[in-house]
């Protein structure tokens, strides 16, 4: 049984590891990210970094509506400004790669604070609802935009170029993409330790207090609205380095809800529930495609059904955590957590 | 006649008609809002549903239209009495984001199911209505259209006298305005929101029908269900009077604009009068105006 550590100081207070314990297994998870490509194939290294890609989506819109309070149903929009703003910028500049992802990020978050303007005056579901009609009027700019977006058949890109190093394989991407993840998780939890952060709660929380409380509503709001696209943007520009194709159809609106479902299902206004989710909600279609290769002696035509069976867990995922775990994975965490902390007593 | 407005004329009547089912499917959003607060995202897929549930009964079964029609109906009533027990009922007092994000669950988990038992193809329903066109003075109407708009009249109609009415409807009226009164005059609030969500539900397969009747069914028909709730949000979410002429008004200007400017702006400017409407006038053209306090 670990006994209630004693904090001495705001700033031990304010850490984000407190306990040695937790320091040793983050250090194990820094450790397996950087051994992970060394020995897994080049099958589960695409998969890592397509979480790690949802990751960094999935915290930004946790941001905006698991510590904000603001739905948003456009997300997946936003990460196609990022995707084409990437592109465009790779095929059109010579400017190095880490600039352009940038820049991507920061259009992104240009876009998301216009979105977010509407914000001023309704929130909720009408905000919920407004995010997904922009995301539709992004989606016919990017069709009909055709000098820059290329149109219905989109971009393509040669292989990313970083420090003269060419981004070919999963594998190379995989370095790019692992400490962008792990910069910009970091970053959204130490953005929970300072005004503004507190600030995105008190919000959340009840609005109108935090504006008598003397909180510049509107400007937080379009804050959070900026930081959580800038998030989506830099995954989408790490998305388009690593399938070097972006069409209007890459991002549709059953990725926004991809995304909402990660932080529901992760649980929403955790940093660790906006990891944890988009790893779940990622894998989850992989293992049913093992659950149906291993079923298909027993059911006809098993790889037919493959897609439906994945919607429908998709769905009854997203139903079932809100109506029997409305606080999500990191619940279960916490939970499972207190269970060791206390033993042998019961919780 | 000249020919331009003539061509105006056809064009503006084919909207009319895609705007009553807009109506329709739009009132099975209202219903459901104005009884217990919910914005039922399923209704586009329980529209979807309606016509695949017709086509199984239709061509599988081949049973006549008039035996098909009531069943799919009824088909899309019992799905929503079995979501509102099960589900809905369950999630009473959760925030209104969270019930939203479950009507968007079961929306998928529908999809799922239908692409499993019919398959991903776009079908196209039995023709129970003749194909040949009618004809007002010189402008020509499909006759599909023509049998939607009446069908969707109609019903719109039998909604507003019921809720006039009908004990329930005014039971109805009772509970949207104040949930705690209508419960202390006796009346079964719980009772309210399961006949809210059946009428709903029925109401959105029947408007499935019709639309399959005219453009066919896919498992991706349920993008109407968009359409329709640009149609409420823009009208007002309680108000049926907003859904009738939001969805009128609604159908007629994508006509415009798919005959006019093309096809691919209808859906940037329905979301943009959707945008607009929000940021002008939160709650609807004909919408209750809520006024928050702490």
């Amino acid at each position: 049984m670990i006994i209630g550590t004693a904090k001495e100081s705001y700033r031990a207070d304010e850490a984000l590891l407190t306990t040695t314990p937790q320091r040793i297994w983050m250090a194990i998870l820094m450790a397996g990210l950087v051994a992970l490509p060394f020995f897994f194939n080049t099958y589960w290294i695409y998969l890592a970094c397509l979480v790690m890609i949802n990751v960094i989506a999935a915290t930004g819109l946790n941001v905006l509506t698991g510590f904000t309070g603001l739905v948003s149903l456009g997300h997946a929009a936003f990460m196609a400004v990022g995707a084409y703003a990437v592109a465009w910028l790779e095929k059109n500049t010579g400017l190095p790669l880490p600039v352009n992802l940038l820049a991507g990020g920061l259009l992104a978050a240009a876009v998301g604070v216009l979105v977010g303007l509407p914000s001023l005056r309704i929130k909720g579901l009408y905000l919920a609802i407004a995010t997904i009609a922009a995301s539709f009027i992004l989606h016919f700019i990017f069709i009909d935009w055709r000098s820059v977006t290329g149109g219905t058949a989109g971009l393509t890109l040669e292989p990313g170029r970083i420090f003269g190093f060419q981004l070919v394989e999963y594998r190379h991407l995989y370095w790019l993409i692992m400490p962008v993840t792990v910069l910009m998780v970091t970053g959204a939890a130490n953005l929970f330790r300072n005004r503004i952060g507190r600030a995105f709660i008190a919000i959340r929380d009840r609005d109108i207090s935090a504006e008598v409380l003397g909180i510049p509503i509107l400007r937080y709001k379009l804050l959070s609205f900026g930081l959580a696209s800038f998030y989506a943007g830099i995954a989408g520009g790490l998305w388009v380095l690593f399938f070097r194709v972006v069409t209007p159809e890459s991002f549709p609106l059953v990725t926004s809800i991809f995304l909402l479902a990660a932080v529901i299902v992760g649980g929403m206004g955790t940093i660790i529930g906006g990891v944890i989710g988009a790893l779940f909600m990622t894998m989850v279609p992989e293992l049913l495609r093992y659950v149906v290769d291993f079923l298909s002696p027993v059911i006809p035509n098993a790889s037919l059904i493959l897609s439906p069976v994945r919607t429908i867990v998709f769905g009854a995922l997203i139903v079932g955590f809100l109506v029997f775990e409305p606080q999500g994975l990191a619940e279960i965490i916490q939970r499972i957590r207190r269970f060791f902390r206390v033993w042998p007593f019961r919780t | 006649m000249n020919d331009d407005l003539l061509f105006f004329t056809e064009v503006t009547l084919a909207g009319l008609g895609s705007g009553a089912l807009l109506a329709l499917t739009a009132l099975a959003f209202v219903l459901i809002y104005k009884a217990t607060r919910v914005i039922n995202l399923a209704v586009s897929e329980i529209l979807m549903l309606g016509g695949y549930l017709f086509f199984t009964f239709a061509a599988s079964l081949s049973l006549p239209w008039w035996g098909a029609l009531p069943l799919a109906i009824l088909g899309g009533g019992a799905v929503g009495a079995i979501v509102e027990r099960g589900l809905i009922r369950p999630m009473l007092g959760e925030s209104a984001i969270s019930v939203f994000m479950v009507t968007v669950g079961l929306g998928s988990v529908l999809v799922g199911l239908v692409e499993a038992f019919w398959g991903t193809d776009p079908k196209s329903l039995p023709n129970f209505i003749a194909n040949t066109p009618v004809f007002f003075g010189e402008a020509y109407v499909s006759r599909k259209i023509l049998v939607a708009f009446i069908a969707a009249t109609v019903v719109i109609g039998i909604f507003l006298i019921l809720f006039r009415f009908w004990r329930g409807g005014v039971a109805l009226r009772a509970t949207a305005s104040d949930q705690a009164a209508a419960y202390s005059c006796g009346i079964n609030v719980p009772g309210v929101f399961s006949i809210a969500w059946i009428i709903g539900c029925a109401t959105a397969a029947g408007a499935g029908v019709l639309l399959g009747a005219i453009g066919g069914i896919s498992p991706v028909m349920g993008v109407f269900g968009l359409s329709a709730l640009v149609v409420v949000i823009v009208g007002g979410l309680d108000s049926l009077l907003g859904a009738l002429v939001g969805g009128l008004a609604l159908g007629v200007i994508q006509a415009w604009v798919s005959s006019f400017l093309g096809g691919e702006y209808v859906s940037p400017i329905t979301f943009g009068i959707l945008i607009l409407t929000l940021v002008i006038r939160p709650y609807g053209l004909f919408g209750t105006h809520e006024i928050e306090r702490l």
